[in-house]
């Protein structure tokens, strides 16, 4: 399974965890049809937490965090994103997800659009950013995620390491307060991982609070600071990431992790 | 294995470039590749070529026997015979010389016929800022051939030099004005709807004026009411402009009439006809039905049931009915349904029957394209908080669309055709209603396949261009795989 090796020294000087809380989840459940997806999920997410899920496929893993901001509805129970409480009321929706940044497994990226205007499109049209600064601010995330020379190109002209970054900058630019990771790396050839995990990487060591569905352990080890498992619909284990990958407690995630870590 | 034998090797000469074989290059590579390629390749070309030959030995000594200057089929045929020899057929195109302005305007009358020229040419010009906007030399070439054609045609349709050194001054202006900024001509885009009626019908200018300032208001009650909620602001954007057409409009027009009295020679609807006719239903088709099927198809895919179940039941019951049927009841019934003494223009009933006909597929080929959308786009649209408006103007729509290209001007090259039909509620479509009306004279009784080949040559003319048109925007939008 993978696992990519986490070479480079972390700054852990912004990265604290304030008793702010972020994300308050209690007693959902949500249901697809009649399948019970997800059972009883209780979470509180700090400001500054980064957190790991874990579990293998069918978990329920990405449904709960595409349930942060919505694009899954909950049926009961209640979810609290930075003190809006989300309900089929469209404002809040709204409000809670261009405060939200999602990543996506496969980019999702705007293929008509110049990467300049896929980071640009949301400031412009959600927060009503002048062009001009709005152009300045994709800029300075183009550099961060270190591909500022593609600014006009086209997705289809990237690779898919790239286009991945780029779809990091993109939520950056709306200034996020969290981030959501829904498997960002599954679908990259092994050598492009690397350059996205750094990115992932970077934005922890600034202090972003961050959810990331992941399988990459090696990733949870060095930057999570909660690790979470997950296994039919619930969650069934959490720890912080030392004493989850060496002194794991419930007989599933034993399994799960021997298969993981292959060993 | 050998002692010898090693996996070792190292070359000790590099070998020079030489030239293919003469099976691999120019003219023989080409009709191997393309002509003889294989046994079911060779025997397809050798029947093409039959058939091929058979049609130009049929057809060509009608072609060359070609007559063009004559009074009647008659004398068509007396001329065939006397240069070609007793048993000869050929072509009497004298009909076309004789009866093309027929086969154009209809009985549009004479005196009047720049105006539909006009008004086409405009139609490429106020088009120019949304079709060429992304390219200046495209641009220039076909706003060009236009003006070309507009200042050659404009002393043969009998305009005086001085208003023909004008239209030349306009034209050279606004080429200019394209020529300067791709959206130069926006302003007459803007104004074109108005103009053209004015320009087609006659009368007096404030009729279309105060009809098109009906969006004026609806625009500045939108403005004025927006800070009070979506729903509002767009219900008084609509609600204000529909009144005003309704009750506003024959109130002051008397007053502007009054006032400040300016009008051209009025063309009643009935002496429409021939491609007048038929590029005036077909373009305001073309123009309306895209707004509306797009509408539709959104409508379609909607959460809301109410809207869902309206829009497919209209989509549904239009494209269940033949478009003659619809035809025949804005000509006949439509008069039943509304209050005695109204006069409502058959060339615009037929308008918003064609109209409704092709949204509704327009609506159908687009929903195509927003099925072919991956979930992937509209999730990124509302994880960046886009509401649905913006979602689908800013990310779904334009990809959708482009996907639809085909599709859509398939539709509009049908629908183009289909104006044809308009021939069963009585207008004089080219085709067949002028054709027959032509033929009903004495001199051209018997001219049956030269109308309508030439008939067929111009709507080849105008929908080509629509089909080259599409692949040329495909070829522009191309965004992936570069």
């Amino acid at each position: 399974m993978a696992e990519t090796q986490i070479e480079r020294q972390i700054d852990r000087s912004h990265m604290t965890v304030s008793d702010e809380v972020a994300i308050q989840i209690t007693a959902m459940n949500k249901w697809f049809g009649t399948f019970h997806v997800l059972r009883d999920i209780n979470l509180t997410v700090n400001r500054g937490e980064r957190i790991v899920i874990a579990g293998p496929s069918g978990s329920g893993k990405s449904t709960l965090i595409r349930c942060i901001n919505r694009l899954e509805e909950h049926q009961s129970g209640q979810i609290i994103v930075d003190g809006t409480e989300l309900t089929s009321d469209l404002k809040n929706i709204d409000k809670v997800r261009s405060e939200v940044g999602m990543v996506f497994q496969h980019f999702n990226l705007f293929p008509h659009l110049t990467i300049m205007e896929n980071l640009t499109l949301a400031p412009i049209w959600v927060r009503k950013v002048p062009k001009k600064e709005a152009d300045e601010v994709a800029m300075y995330y183009l550099e961060k995620v270190k591909i500022p020379e593609q600014a006009l190109k086209y997705p289809g002209q990237l690779s898919g390491g790239q286009q991945q970054r780029v779809a990091i900058a993109r939520s950056l630019c709306m200034k996020p307060r969290i981030m959501l990771f829904d498997e960002p790396t599954s679908a990259l050839d092994p050598e492009m991982i690397k350059e996205v995990l750094d990115t992932m990487i970077e934005l922890a060591e600034e202090g972003m609070t961050m959810i990331c569905v992941t399988h990459e352990m090696g990733f949870a080890q060095a930057v999570a600071n909660r690790v979470i498992f997950m296994d039919q619909g619930q969650i069934v284990e959490q720890n912080e990431p030392y004493e989850f990958f060496n002194n794991p407690q419930s007989e599933r995630t034993k399994l799960f992790l021997s298969q993981i870590l292959g060993h | 294995m050998s002692e010898h034998h090693s996996a070792a090797y190292v070359r000790s000469a590099m070998l020079p470039e030489q030239a293919p074989p003469v099976s691999e290059i120019g003219v023989i590579r080409w009709l191997r590749e393309n002509l003889f390629s294989g046994p079911l390749n060779t025997f397809l070309t050798l029947a093409g070529s039959f058939i091929l030959y058979f049609l130009v030995k049929e057809y060509y000594p009608w072609l060359r026997h070609s007559v063009w200057h004559a009074g009647s089929v008659g004398e068509c045929r007396d001329i065939v015979t006397a240069t070609w020899g007793e048993g000869a057929t050929g072509a009497c195109w004298a009909i076309i010389r004789d009866r093309w302005n027929m086969f154009m305007f209809g009985f549009y009358p004479r005196e009047h016929y720049w105006r539909p020229t006009l008004a086409l040419g405009l139609l490429i010009f106020a088009a120019a800022p949304v079709l060429f906007a992304e390219s200046r030399s495209i641009r220039m070439v076909v706003l060009g051939i236009v003006a070309a054609f507009l200042l050659v045609a404009f002393p043969g349709l009998g305009v005086g030099a001085a208003a023909n050194l004008m239209l030349a001054a306009a034209l050279a202006a606004m080429l200019v004005v394209a020529w300067s900024r791709p959206w130069g001509l926006l302003w007459l885009t803007g104004i074109y709807p108005g103009l053209a009626v004015w320009m087609l019908w006659g009368g007096s200018v404030w009729g279309p004026v105060l009809a098109m300032s009906g969006f004026v208001l609806g625009w500045a009650a939108w403005l004025a009411t927006r800070r009070f909620g979506t729903i509002l602001s767009v219900g008084a954007a609509v609600l204000v402009p529909v009144a005003w057409w309704l009750f506003g409009v024959e109130q002051v027009l008397p007053l502007f009439d009054a006032v400040l009295p300016y009008s051209i020679d009025a063309v009643r609807s009935e002496k429409f006809g021939g491609f007048v006719l038929a590029l005036t239903i077909g373009v305001a088709g073309i123009v309306l039905s895209l707004p509306i099927g797009v509408v539709l198809a959104l409508a379609r895919r909607s959460d809301m049931l109410l809207v869902k179940a309206l829009a497919v039941g209209f989509i549904e019951f239009i494209r269940g009915v033949p478009l003659i049927s619809l035809l025949f009841v804005a000509s006949l019934l439509l008069n039943y349904f509304l209050p005695p003494g109204t006069n409502f223009d058959i060339i615009l009933r037929v308008i918003i029957m064609v109209t409704l006909f092709a949204a509704a597929y327009i609506a159908e080929v687009v929903r195509g394209g927003l099925a072919a959308l991956p979930r992937g786009q509209f999730e990124a649209a509302d994880s960046l908080g886009l509401d649905y408006w913006k979602a689908q103007r800013l990310i779904v729509l334009p990809q959708a669309l482009k996907i639809s290209i085909p599709g859509i001007v398939s539709t509009f090259i049908g629908m183009f055709k289909d104006t044809t039909l308009v021939v069963f509620v009585g207008l004089l479509d080219p085709l067949k209603g002028i054709t027959d009306s032509v033929r009903a004279s004495f001199e051209w009784k018997g001219a049956y396949w030269e109308p309508y080949i030439f008939v067929g040559c111009i709507f080849f003319i105008f929908n080509f261009s629509m089909s080259r048109y599409s692949m040329y925007l495909e070829r522009r939008l191309k965004r992936d795989h570069r």
